[in-house]
């Protein structure tokens, strides 16, 4: 039994070596196979031994698209989940490029599920006809009476393993179009049993991020920054770090944006540079308080706009509303957020023998960097490699248009002899003062309504620091000088308002800008539906009833909204909340998919306000692992209501005034008591769910305070005298 | 100085200045990676680990103050409450992104290890401590209810 199994091993592992069979698509799109994933983009890998992979293009940054995409294969394949396995793709634009970033491999725009959809299960029902084909023509039966099922083909009284057939399937041809499962034949997309395929890793300690490397003979970089953007260093004195037990050297960066410290361990590079000081030219530095980026927003969004966003004529929407009835009108300041992901940001360079580089990275957008790197060290594309490791959250950050850490971790290494791999580690302090935010935003909103309670003019005025601007997405997200970023939700928003105007004005930076969990809509939202609220409640009516009427008589995007709206209002009783408590709700689109959430809440302003209950209804198309989107609704909740709370981050000439978590408080535990998600059952194509969780929340709590408490404004709510529990 | 550490039940020498926090010889030199770093300054929880069964925060523990103690990391988790925990852990997929999921197990073990038979308010309040920022509370309050029900089973 024994040398049985060895020997059928052995064969097994000296046939592995012969027939891999991938499938996946051309750089046009088509279908195609092979044993080689050369002239390809391979989405899934067959071994020898019939261990089936799915290559995944996204990065895995919590949200779940490792077991999404690994989903739809074991569907359209016909495998168990148990018996798939996946890995991350290289970094190569040509073969992965994200359908809607162009050229541009990423994850972002809550796009991974909705892009790969189709791909993938194309990729895995062509493996299954290939294989089905491979073991018909074997066996002399028809391929219409075979099929796969647990990795076994079965049919005509045969079955055998996959793994059989692996080496002549991948002889063959990928069919053009391989028949995919009806959906009433889905068995694993849909199903809310299927597991996260990362669980068990992350919950014993095993699972590898960016920051758990450790390569043989490395280095650590910290960098000393400017404390202002745009200081440039002089020089330094590091006279004080020699003391420091495994510190190495400094040196200013080829770009004097810092001084890297290296040291032979993390806690060392940390103490090193608290004993560097460093010379800073800030003669051309950012030396702007908050406060006066704050007056500037404020005064553009009472000026004249410089930018017509939805081509409406100001003038009409203003005659509109100085003839209504009754007028409410408000102003709006959002302040910087970090992202503060849980994981510092960190990568780790290394030479490779070929001449090439190679980076350790918990990489959002691969291209960035690649591009970047290839660059700083003068090589083609190809002597680039990207090791894509598993990063510890993001929510934006990790995906900066100038590849910010991959690029200093870079311009560390260039300064080095290139024997020892440098790995740039960020302290939290680092990440907290260290730029790229949610840019300050100020909107102002005049409605007006005639006697019957109906809108009849809304002018908006957005006043941002444009995220978009000097970034290489300028050209696909900058249009007739309106960065789309700054104001999707409002032009674009579902309402049908009559007589609505939307103008924008840029306000320059203080500091680097950037997407931030559900980036414009993480405002826009928040002033559309309180808005919403105001109108309704100057116009006498229910803000739910008040809404549909806004929606009826749409087309499917209207009716999919109300959809949420109603499902949300009907599973959160809203209009019965129990004695003491209050209820505020909100719907919003974003990325695709469709958000209603209802805050109750108990307690008030004065002493303190708890977040009893988040109920939320979503729907994000067809959803193929509803529990990974209940878990996305949760942690987009969390992520929303967190910060509206309590946290902004604030310059006082020009230096960042917080420091770490303990002045950049995160959501706790305890601060909402339950949530609760319900999906729309759905056949539309799967659109985003990383995102669209975030923006109803915080303008549904902002409404469930308003019932008998202030109409907050002005961000965080503790600014604005809501205390919480 | 040479230290002497008894982590997960192994007597491990090493070589570090006073005043070194426990989480950095962890890390750097045991290569024990499941033990993370989200702030160095005690507010997040991501470094938690056990000091005589104690859950400590590792980024804020000396060296010098871990010499004797049993430290125990994510690693070498095997009690009771731990298998409970970590089954719950997983049968409720927990985890986002994972990386403050070590320090949740850590704390949760402790509380359990304590408390078999928490409230809610009990729960809320001993892990105040742990940040998450994908937001995974809901599940981690659920599965430590659930972690104390397979206990008495
Ligand atoms: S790293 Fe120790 S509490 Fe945050
Ligand atoms: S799971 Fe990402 S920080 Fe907790």
């Amino acid at each position: 039994m024994t040398l049985n199994t060895s020997r059928r091993g052995f064969l097994k592992s000296a046939a592995a070596a012969a027939a891999v069979l991938y499938v996946g698509a051309r750089p046009d799109g088509a279908l195609a196979a092979g044993s080689a994933p050369a002239q390809l983009n391979p989405f899934v890998r067959i071994d020898a031994d019939g261990t089936v992979t799915a290559i995944v293009k996204h990065f895995e940054k919590g949200q779940g698209p490792a077991t999404g995409l690994t989903t739809l294969i074991a569907e359209e394949l016909g495998v168990s989940m148990e018996d798939i396995q996946y890995e991350f793709a290289p970094s190569d634009p040509s073969r992965y490029a994200n359908l809607a970033f162009g050229q541009f491999q990423g994850t972002g725009g809550s796009t991974a599920m909705a892009n790969s959809f189709m791909q993938y299960r194309q990729a895995g029902a062509a493996a299954r006809e290939m294989l089905i084909k491979a073991a018909a023509e074997a066996w002399g039966a028809d391929v219409s009476t075979l099929s796969i099922e647990d990795g076994i083909i079965k049919g005509a009284g045969q079955q055998a393993p996959i793994a059989d057939f692996v080496g002549a399937a991948a002889q063959m041809e990928a069919p053009a179009e391989p028949r995919l499962k009806d959906p009433s034949e889905f068995r694993l997309i849909g199903n809310a049993k299927v597991k996260r395929k990362d669980s068990l890793p992350k919950t014993n300690g095993t699972a590898k991020y960016a920051m758990d490397l450790h390569l043989p003979n490395q280095m650590v970089a910290v960098i000393a920054r400017s404390p202002r953007m745009g200081g440039l260093a002089a020089g330094f004195d590091d006279t004080d770090a020699k003391e420091v037990k495994g510190y190495i050297r400094a040196a200013v960066l080829p770009n004097k944006a810092g001084v890297a410290v290296y040291a032979e361990n993390t806690w060392a590079a940390f103490q090193a540079r608290e004993a560097v000081t460093v010379d800073w030219d800030l003669s051309n530095a950012e030396n702007r308080s908050s406060d006066q980026i704050r007056e500037q927003l404020l005064n553009a969004v009472n000026s004249d706009p410089e930018y017509n966003v939805n081509g409406a004529d100001p003038a009409a929407t203003a005659a509109l509303i100085d003839g209504a009835e009754k007028v409410v009108e408000q102003t709006f300041y959002f302040p910087l957020l970090a992202h503060a992901p849980m994981e510092p940001l960190t990568c780790t360079i290394e030479a490779n023998e070929d001449g090439g580089i190679t980076l350790h990275d918990g990489a959002q957008i691969p291209t960035g960097p690649h591009m970047a790197l290839a660059e700083i060290f003068q090589l083609p594309m190809e002597k680039i490699r990207i090791n894509t490791m598993l990063a510890g959250g993001s929510f934006g950050r990790r995906a900066t248009p100038t590849a910010d850490y991959q690029v200093e971790a870079a311009l560390a290494f260039v300064l080095t002899d290139r024997s020892r791999p440098v790995k740039l580690v960020w302290s939290r302090e680092d990440d907290i003062t260290g730029g790229y935010y949610r840019p300050a935003v100020a909107h102002k909103v005049r409605v007006g309504l005639d006697a019957g309670g109906n809108i009849t003019g809304w002018d908006h005025r957005i006043a941002a620091q444009s995220i978009i601007k000097g970034t290489f997405f300028e050209p696909m997200l900058v249009h007739n000088g309106v960065d789309h970023t700054s104001v999707e939700g409002v032009p674009d928003g579902l309402y049908q308002i009559q007589g609505q105007f939307v103008g924008l004005s840029d306000v320059a930076k203080a500091t680097n800008v950037l997407w931030w969990r559900s980036v414009g809509h993480t405002h826009t939202a928040y002033v559309m539906e309180t808005m919403m609220d105001e109108a309704a409640r100057a116009a006498g009516r229910d803000p739910v009833e008040f809404r549909l009427a806004l929606l009826e008589g749409g087309g499917k995007d209207q009716e999919r909204l109300a959809g949420v709206l109603k499902l949300a209002a009907d599973k959160g009783n809203w209009g019965s909340a129990p004695e003491g408590r209050s209820q505020g709700i909100a719907v919003h689109k974003s990325f695709g998919s469709y958000v209603a959430e209802v805050v109750e809440i108990s307690g008030n302003a004065d002493d303190g306000v708890q977040v009893e209950k988040v109920t939320c209804a979503v729907d994000c198309g067809l959803a193929v692992n509803p529990d990974v989107v209940k878990a996305q609704m949760e942690g987009g909740i969390g992520y929303g209501i967190g910060h509206v709370m309590r946290n902004e981050i604030t310059l006082t000439d020009g230096v960042v005034d917080q420091f770490n978590f303990p002045d950049y408080e995160p959501l706790r535990i305890g601060d909402i008591n339950a949530i609760e998600v319900h999906i729309v059952p759905s056949a539309e194509a799967p659109s985003g769910v990383g995102e669209p969780g975030t923006p109803p929340s915080a303008p549904a709590l902002a409404n469930a305070i308003a019932v008998s408490g202030p109409r907050v404004t002005e961000l965080p709510m503790i600014n604005s005298g809501i205390s919480f529990a | 100085m040479a230290l002497s550490l008894k982590l997960n039940g192994q007597t491990h020498e090493v070589e570090a200045e006073p005043g070194t926090p426990l989480l950095w010889v962890i890390r750097d030199e045991l290569k024990l990676t499941g033990t993370k770093f989200g702030c160095g300054v005690a507010a997040c929880g991501a470094c938690t680990v056990h000091l005589d069964g104690e859950p400590v925060r590792s980024c804020q523990t000396y060296i010098e103050d871990a010499e004797g103690a049993e430290i125990t990391t994510i690693e070498g988790l095997n009690s009771k409450a731990a298998q409970a925990v970590q089954a719950a852990w997983v049968e409720l997929d927990v985890v986002q992104c994972g990386y403050c999921q070590s320090g949740q197990i850590m704390s949760a073990v402790g509380l359990l290890s304590e408390n078999p038979k928490p409230t809610v308010e009990e729960i809320d309040d001993y892990m105040n401590g742990n940040a998450c920022r994908c937001a995974t509370y809901q599940r981690i309050r659920s599965a430590i209810l659930r972690a104390s029900d397979m206990m008495e089973a």
